[in-house]
């Protein structure tokens, strides 16, 4: 039983057996959950749709999975999305030709510069003025939305300039276009943290902020740029929900995402307290709660249940990541290998 | 004094915690009218005795009589209620409220259902007569100096109940002036009949107000003294666990041969004038120590010897930029510099080993490779990333070299003993090539063939060169150790030793003299 002991003890084995599990259900029961489409060419499905409209929170849990490793939080990146959406709207504008008033890459540039001062400000309150990580982004998840309002002119903002489709509804190779998107960040990050000295540094400085200082490590640089990246990734998410629905709402686009985005990473297996983290773990932990969304919905699931069953299962997976607990389940049918 | 029944008695208490003994068979008398001082070293059980008493903890076994009555608080709350009353050491009181508010806090004399202002800050100023201060009690505690703060704190718990007075190191943040003021305070109580128990650190302080001294060691009972009938030596002695008559001669000076022969055979290979590598003049820094002179040179090691508390970790804070001094000037080979962080004082070519190696030095979780490499990859910087071959390279000859007890390089690092996790703290400054190395403590909560491993080690480094200043409570291994002792107390230095007077009795008498 070795193997399998060195199985249950990688990180990643929890969520992917919570994300079997949940796919298994769908296959007994629900309809057609599996079947696959192709239409001109593009793959259609529930999977496919998994895939796509995860893509978003997929995008925060990215730059969140960094932020919790350092033992903080960021709840403002739900805003962010929103300031970005509304960034790229305007300068791309609401023509009904579809001809845009800035080239289209500009006006996202511009949106992703926007996003990342946006992170700029948390980590400066957090990192420099030293405030606590949730206050220091609580202003800007309130303030963020205010100023998505403002740039939107208090208004929805329909774009109508079909390029910029292609983010959040456009196919590549026959898989949406999204994926890509998520996947190039991903590796990007892996690379950033893996490939360089940064992924010990932001696992030290969460294990130990203290040793991490006396060791020379020079925390407060760190945690500044690891909140400014987080503000980068919630601008591409914004960059992505504003493509999808081909509009820009300040009042509504993102809300609530900065939770699902935190529990995709907690699902994944970083922990809240800090520490070792695990971007893959954290894509699963996104998908888990994507085909939970879906899963839902395709079964017909009363709207005012919907969030009821969302918890539970939630609640369930986050239990059997729990080591505590998993000793106490395994006690009960008297294995005490597991006892200390 | 009067030596009738003690007002507090504790008999035969036994507390254990997960792998130590805090407390075996620890007795413990306080007098009504009396000021008593627990006294001991780092880990002697002083304030698990106290956290008894005040009821934080529970003893495992014993009994505690209050005015010849068993009692058994089980909350600070329940031994307030019996009258025994804790002021401790971080000022727990509200800045922003006024002296007045923060006195009666939670038992605010009311009127028709609303506070009586009236009621209240006239008794807050009865309260505060009591301890001969007269000030304005509806202005907001911050516009008070910190020793009246803690004159509120202690005029908070004195009502008509109070029998037991708590004192937890009162003295640590207030200045020469200030303590005065307090001890006038703390001798009026006293008189008036108040049992007093007082913890510190200061030496000078316990002789200047306590009439009993209780010493630990190790969490057990050493005894019960008169302080007017201890001689400060003896104290000493007596915390570290020794009798004045233990010293032998013979012992100590072979030690010191041996530490002289290292020093010889350093000075040997390294030329007589050896290089300075660290030099400090007039540096210190306002309530953490006063200012000081060091020198150390290639080669050397310098022991910093002192009790617990007299300003050592302070020094090496200071020397490693972890605090920043307020006055003075630091000399790295030579040249004059600031030391504004840890990571400069790491880029001069300095290391630092915490005392505090849970806190401040392992990472828990990280692997035993990643913790030897992390100040060498700090130093490099993030994107000069050692690969992973490199990595176990460093590791495994470090490893090897100071005989780390590991299967493997990669396991993490809490699952070492104590004294293998020390000796990877040691691995890591040791792969960043450093030229100055402070060891805080690094033989502590570590069993003997590791300490003596340790110790071979710090001569092994000072022999190729390296300048070294080695913190210990243990006056044995710092003589043992070092060509040439400082001597800390009540947060300064107060002598260097050399040569012949570098003896343990030699260390105790410079501490117990004063100045």
């Amino acid at each position: 039983m070795a193997w399998w002991k060195s199985l249950t003890r990688k990180k990643i084995f929890w969520p992917l057996i919570a994300l079997g599990v949940l796919m298994l259900f769908n296959l007994f029961f629900t309809p057609n959950f599996f079947r696959f489409e192709i239409k001109e060419g593009h793959l259609y499905g529930n999977v496919i749709d998994i895939l796509k409209n995860g893509a978003p929170i997929m995008l925060l849990a990215v730059g969140l999975t960094l932020v919790i490793a350092t033992k903080g939080i960021d709840i403002s990146v739900g805003s962010i999305v929103a300031i970005s959406a509304g960034v790229v709207a305007m300068l791309i504008g609401g023509d009904l030709h579809g001809v845009p008033k800035y080239p289209i890459p500009y006006a996202m540039a511009a949106a992703l510069v926007v996003s990342v001062m946006c992170g700029m400000w948390n980590g400066m309150l957090v990192a420099r003025i030293g405030m606590q990580p949730v206050i220091a982004t609580l202003i800007l998840l309130v303030a963020g939305r205010g100023i998505a309002m403002v740039t939107t002119n208090a208004m929805i903002v329909w774009l109508y300039a079909k390029p910029f489709a292609l983010l959040g509804q456009g196919y590549l190779l026959g898989l949406p276009f999204s994926i890509f998107i998520v996947a190039g960040l991903v590796l990007m990050t892996v690379i950033i943290t893996r490939r360089t000295a940064l992924g010990l540094f932001i696992e030290s400085v969460g294990i130990n902020p203290t040793a991490a200082r006396f060791t020379g490590i020079n925390a407060k640089n760190l945690i500044f740029w690891v909140y400014t990246f987080c503000g980068f990734c919630a601008g591409v998410s914004g960059l992505v929900v504003c493509s999808t629905v081909m509009s820009a709402d300040g009042n509504n686009a993102g809300v609530g995402y900065e939770m699902d985005a935190i529990l995709a990473v907690v699902l994944g297996g970083t922990s809240m307290n800090g520490g070792k983290f695990y971007l893959v773990g954290s894509m699963v932990g996104a998908l888990i709660v994507q085909t939970l969304t879906t899963t839902i919905y395709a079964f017909g699931v009363p709207p005012e249940i919907a969030q009821v069953v969302k918890a539970l299962v939630v609640w369930i997976v986050s239990l059997l990541q729990s080591k505590t607990f998993r000793s106490m389940f395994l006690g009960m049918f008297g294995k005490k290998e597991l006892s200390v | 004094m009067p030596d009738i029944a003690p007002i507090v008695e504790m008999k035969r208490i036994n507390k254990v915690f997960p792998g130590v003994r805090a407390l075996s068979d620890v007795n413990f008398r306080l007098f009504k009218g009396e000021v008593h001082a627990i006294m001991g070293q780092n880990g002697a059980g002083k304030s698990t005795l106290v956290k008894v008493l005040t009821g934080v903890y529970k003893q495992d076994s014993g009994e505690m009589l209050l005015e010849g009555r068993p009692i058994r608080p089980d909350s600070p709350l329940a031994a307030q209620k019996l009258g025994i009353n804790t002021v401790y050491q971080e000022v727990n009181l509200c800045l922003n409220l006024s002296v007045a508010e923060n006195i009666f806090i939670g038992r605010e004399p009311m009127k028709l259902g609303s506070i009586d202002w009236k009621t209240m800050n006239r008794k807050a100023a009865e309260v505060l007569l009591r301890l001969n201060i007269k000030i304005d009690v509806t202005r907001t505690l911050s516009s008070y100096s910190i020793a009246i703060q803690q004159m509120v704190a202690i005029a908070r718990v004195l009502d008509s109940s109070a029998k037991v007075l708590i004192l937890d190191e009162p003295t640590s943040s207030l200045d020469e002036g200030e303590v005065e003021q307090l001890f006038k305070v703390i001798r009026k109580l006293r008189d008036e009949g108040l049992a007093i128990l007082f913890i510190t650190h200061f030496l000078d302080q316990t002789y200047q107000i306590s009439d009993r001294i209780t010493v630990l060691k190790n969490g057990t009972f050493v005894g019960e003294y008169m302080t007017e009938k201890l001689p400060k030596l003896e104290l000493i002695a007596k915390m570290l666990g020794k009798e004045l008559s233990e010293f032998n001669y013979s012992a100590t000076g072979e030690a010191k041969r041996d530490a002289k022969r290292d020093a010889e055979r350093a000075a040997a290979a390294h030329g007589s004038s050896a290089e300075t590598m660290l030099r400090a003049e007039g540096l210190g820094r306002h309530g953490s120590i006063a200012p000081f002179d060091l020198d150390l040179h290639k080669g050397d090691v310098l022991g910093l010897a002192g009790l617990l508390g007299s300003g050592r970790t302070e020094m090496a804070r200071l020397l490693f930029g972890i605090d920043s001094a307020d006055r003075g000037d630091i000399l790295v080979k030579g040249k004059k510099t600031t030391l504004g962080s840890p990571h400069s004082a790491m880029m001069k070519g300095l290391g630092f080993c915490s005392e505090d190696r849970k806190n401040e030095g392992i990472f828990a979780e990280l692997s035993i490779r990643e913790n030897i490499i992390l100040a060498l990859q700090a130093k490099r910087g993030a994107f000069r990333y050692l690969t992973k071959g490199k990595q176990l390279e460093i590791a495994d000859k470090l490893i090897k070299d100071l005989a780390i007890k590991t299967p493997n390089s990669d396991n993490e690092i809490r699952q070492l003993s104590g004294g293998n996790q020390q000796k990877v703290m040691l691995a890591r400054w040791l792969a960043t090539d450093p030229s100055i190395l402070i060891l805080d403590e690094p033989t502590r909560g570590i069993d003997v063939g590791a300490k003596l491993e340790i110790m071979e080690q710090i001569l092994n480094l000072s022999r190729e060169g390296l300048g070294v200043i080695f913190i210990s409570s243990e006056f044995e291994e710092v003589i043992r150790c070092s060509t040439r002792v400082a001597v800390l107390k009540d947060k300064a230095k107060v002598a260097e030793l050399q040569g012949e007077d570098m003896t343990e009795r030699g260390i105790m008498q410079t501490i117990a003299g004063g100045k």
